[in-house]
C-alpha cells in the first residue's frame, strides 16, 4: 500500500481530522485577514484626531462617534439610508415579476436565456457599466435624445426641476444615482427571489385557487409570504451594497456625499482615520438592526 | 336532476399525448365514485378537469348541469384533497383550514370557529396551533380533508389521498372516509391506482386505461364481470384466457376471465405445467402454464403445493368462466 493510500485510510478513520484540514485555510483567512482588519477598524473608531496638529490621539473616547451626529455628517448618513431604502424597494418591485416568470414559466432554452440575461452584466466591469450609464443619462445622451425625438423634453425638464430628485441633467441628479444603483444591483435581488419561488410547490398555488382564492389573493396570502425569505435575502444584498458604495455616487449624481465617499475622503485627503472608521461602522450597525427587525417579523420562518 | 359531474366527449391533449381521450361519463349526486387505473391512465387528469386545473382540449365538463369548461377553479363548487396534501407551510393548522373562508371574506371569529369544528369532524381537535411540518402524514391528510370540507363543497375531489399512508392507517381512513361521505351526503370523486381501495369504498368504479374508460360499474360488476382483459387483469388480478383456448374449451371464440380463487387442482380438467409458487400468508399463489397461457391459481392454506415442473389438471365450476363478449381477440 502506497503512502497516499495510507494517508487516505488514516483520514477515513478520522473524518474530523480531514474536516479540520479542509477548514483550516479558510478559517485562518477569515480569522486573521478579515475579522482582524475589522477589529482594527473598530479600534480606530474609538480614537480621536487632534484638531490642531492633525495627529491621532490614541486614547479611548466616544468623541468621534459623537461627531457623526453633527448636522453635516448626519445628513450623509440619512441621505445614504434613503438611497439604500429606495433602491431596495424598487429592486424588489422590478425583480419580482422577472423572478416569477423565470421560476414558474421559463423552461429549457428560455431558462438558459434568463440566467444568461441576469448574469451577463455581472461579467463585465462594474466601472464600465457605470460610465456607460453616464453616457446614457448625460445631457447629450441617448435618453435626452429620445425624449426630444418624442417631443417629450418638456416632461423631462419638468421632472428635473423637482428639488432633491432632479438637477441639471439626469447624470448629475439623485434620480441618476438611483437608476444606476438599481441597474447594477438588480441581479442580486432577482436570483434569491427566483430561488425562493422555485421552492414553492405548484400544488400550493392550485390549492389556493381550489379553495376560492383568485390570482390576487393567491399572490397575497400564499406566494408573497413564501417568497419573503428570498426578498429579504435579496434586499440584504441591494441594501448593504448601496450603503457601502462610493464609486457610483462619485461618477453619477449630485455633489452631496454618501457614506462610502465620506469614508474615502476622511481616510484619504482629510487624514481623519478615526472618523472614517466611525463612518464605516454605520452600515454595519444599520444592517444589524435591519436583520434583527426582519427576523422579528418572521421573514426567515419559512426557511 | 342533472348529474353532479358530466364529461361530454372530453379530450385533454398534452402535445402529442392524449391524456384523456373522448371521455363521456356521468357521476350522480351523492355518489362515492372511484376513478381507478394505472399511472398515466388519465384518471388524475380527469379529476383535474373537474377541479379546473386543466381545461379540455375538446368537449365540455358540466357541474350540476352548468357548463364549467371556462370557469376558473376559484369559482367552482368543488374542493380538492391533494395527493401531497398541499398544506400551506407558513400557516398553522387553523389558518390552513380557514383559508377558504378567509378569501371568501368570513370574519375571523366565525372562520376560526368553523375551522375548529371541521378539525373536530376529522378527529383532529387541539392541533389548531401546530404547523403542518409538526404533523405526521396521517394528520396532514386529515387537515387537508378538513380544509376542503370547511367550504361545504357540493363535490369533494380526492387525488390518491391515501397513497402516502401505511397500510394500517390506510384501512382506517378508508372506513372513516366512507362514514364521512354517508353522513355529509355529498358527492365524493376519488382517484386511486389501488383496486382494493376502489372496490371497498366506492359505489361505482370507472376503470381507466390509456386515457379511455374501460368499464364503469359497481365494484361487484367490475370484479365479477370484467368487460375487457385489461379490467380483468388490473382489477381482480384475474386470469385472461385467450380466445383460441376458450374456443377449444367451450366453442365460443371470445377471451374469458377466470378468477384464481375459483380454480381447483383435480384429477381431470385442463392440463397445465407448474412454473412456480409464492407464499402469501393466508394462501399460496401457484403460477401455471396451459397451452402457452400463463395463469395463476390461489391455493387455500393447508392445500398440497405441487412442485415446479409437475403437471396438474385445472378444474372449475360452470359459470366461473366469464366471457368478454365485447372483445373479439384477447
Amino acid at each position: 500500500m502506497g503512502p497516499v493510500a495510507q494517508v487516505s485510510d488514516a483520514l477515513w478513520r478520522r473524518p474530523r481530522v480531514l474536516l479540520l484540514l479542509l477548514l483550516l485555510p479558510p478559517l485562518l483567512w477569515l480569522g486573521i485577514v478579515y475579522l482582524g482588519s475589522l477589529f482594527a477598524l473598530l479600534a480606530q473608531s474609538f480614537f480621536s484626531i487632534d484638531e490642531f496638529s492633525g495627529l491621532i490621539n490614541y486614547e479611548f473616547t466616544l468623541r468621534t462617534y459623537g461627531e457623526l451626529f453633527r448636522a453635516a455628517n448626519l445628513d450623509i448618513i440619512l441621505r445614504t439610508l434613503a438611497m439604500a431604502t429606495s433602491v431596495t424597494i424598487a429592486a424588489a418591485i422590478v425583480a419580482f415579476p422577472i423572478a416569477y416568470y423565470a421560476a414558474r414559466y421559463a423552461r429549457g432554452r428560455w431558462k438558459a436565456l434568463f440566467y444568461l440575461g441576469i448574469m451577463l452584466p455581472l461579467w463585465s466591469s462594474y466601472l464600465v457599466k457605470v460610465y456607460a450609464w453616464k453616457l446614457i443619462l448625460a445631457r447629450e445622451g441617448i435618453l435626452n435624445w429620445l425624449f426630444e425625438t418624442l417631443h417629450l423634453d418638456w416632461l423631462l425638464a419638468a421632472y428635473l426641476s423637482i428639488p432633491v430628485l432632479g438637477g441639471n441633467s439626469l447624470s448629475v441628479s439623485w434620480t441618476g444615482t438611483f437608476l444606476v444603483f438599481l441597474y447594477v444591483w438588480l441581479p442580486f435581488m432577482i436570483l434569491p427571489i427566483q430561488a425562493a419561488l422555485e421552492r414553492i410547490p405548484p400544488s400550493l398555488l392550485e390549492a389556493a385557487g381550489d379553495l376560492g382564492a383568485d390570482r390576487g389573493q393567491t399572490l397575497r396570502y400564499v406566494i408573497l409570504p413564501l417568497a419573503l425569505p428570498g426578498i429579504v435575502a435579496g434586499s440584504i444584498f441591494t441594501f448593504s451594497l448601496t450603503l457601502g458604495d462610493y464609486i457610483v455616487p462619485q461618477i453619477i449624481g449630485t455633489s452631496a456625499r454618501m457614506i462610502g465617499q465620506a469614508v474615502y475622503q476622511f481616510q484619504g485627503t482629510a487624514g481623519n482615520i478615526p472618523l472614517a472608521a466611525a463612518f464605516a461602522v454605520v452600515p454595519i450597525v444599520i444592517m444589524g438592526i435591519y436583520l434583527t427587525v426582519a427576523r422579528r417579523m418572521g421573514a426567515f420562518n419559512a426557511l | 336532476m342533472a348529474p353532479a359531474i358530466s364529461f361530454e366527449g372530453v379530450t385533454r391533449q398534452f402535445g402529442q399525448v392524449r391524456a384523456v381521450d373522448d371521455l363521456t361519463l356521468d357521476i350522480a349526486e351523492g355518489e362515492f365514485f372511484a376513478m381507478l387505473g394505472p399511472s398515466g391512465s388519465g384518471k388524475t387528469t380527469s379529476l383535474r378537469l373537474v377541479a379546473g386545473f386543466e381545461r379540455p382540449t375538446k368537449g365540455h365538463v358540466r357541474i350540476f348541469g352548468q357548463d364549467a369548461t371556462a370557469t376558473p377553479p376559484y369559482r367552482r363548487p368543488v374542493n380538492t384533497v391533494f395527493q401531497d396534501y398541499a398544506l400551506f407551510p407558513h400557516l398553522n393548522v387553523r389558518d390552513n383550514v380557514a383559508f377558504g373562508l378567509r378569501v371568501a371574506g368570513v370574519p375571523k371569529p366565525a372562520r376560526h370557529r368553523a375551522a375548529e369544528a371541521a378539525l373536530e369532524m376529522v378527529k383532529l381537535p387541539g392541533y389548531a396551533d401546530r404547523k403542518p411540518s409538526e404533523l405526521s402524514g396521517g394528520q396532514r391528510q386529515r387537515v387537508a380533508l378538513a380544509r376542503a370540507l370547511v367550504n361545504q363543497p357540493k363535490v369533494l375531489l380526492l387525488d390518491e389521498p391515501l397513497g402516502a399512508l401505511d397500510l394500517k392507517l390506510r384501512e382506517q381512513m378508508q372506513e372513516e372516509l366512507k362514514t364521512l361521505q354517508r353522513s355529509l351526503g355529498i358527492t365524493f370523486v376519488f382517484v386511486t391506482h389501488d383496486q382494493g381501495e376502489a372496490l371497498s369504498m366506492a359505489d361505482r368504479v370507472a376503470v381507466f386505461n390509456e386515457g379511455r374508460i374501460q368499464q364503469v360499474g359497481t365494484p361487484v360488476e367490475v370484479y365479477d364481470r370484467p368487460a375487457t382483459p385489461f379490467v380483468a387483469d388490473f382489477v381482480g388480478s384475474s386470469n385472461v384466457l385467450p380466445a383460441a383456448l376458450v374456443a377449444r374449451l367451450t366453442g365460443q371464440h371470445h377471451p374469458a376471465s377466470l378468477r384464481p380463487e375459483r380454480i381447483r387442482i383435480g384429477a381431470t380438467g385442463l392440463a397445465a405445467t407448474v412454473a412456480g409458487a409464492s407464499f402469501l400468508g393466508a394462501a399460496t399463489r401457484l403460477f401455471v402454464e396451459a397451452d402457452g397461457a400463463r395463469m395463476s391459481v390461489l391455493l387455500p392454506k393447508g392445500a398440497h403445493v405441487p412442485d415446479t415442473g409437475a403437471t396438474v389438471h385445472l378444474d372449475w365450476d360452470e359459470g366461473a368462466l366469464h366471457m368478454m363478449t365485447g372483445v373479439q381477440d384477447g
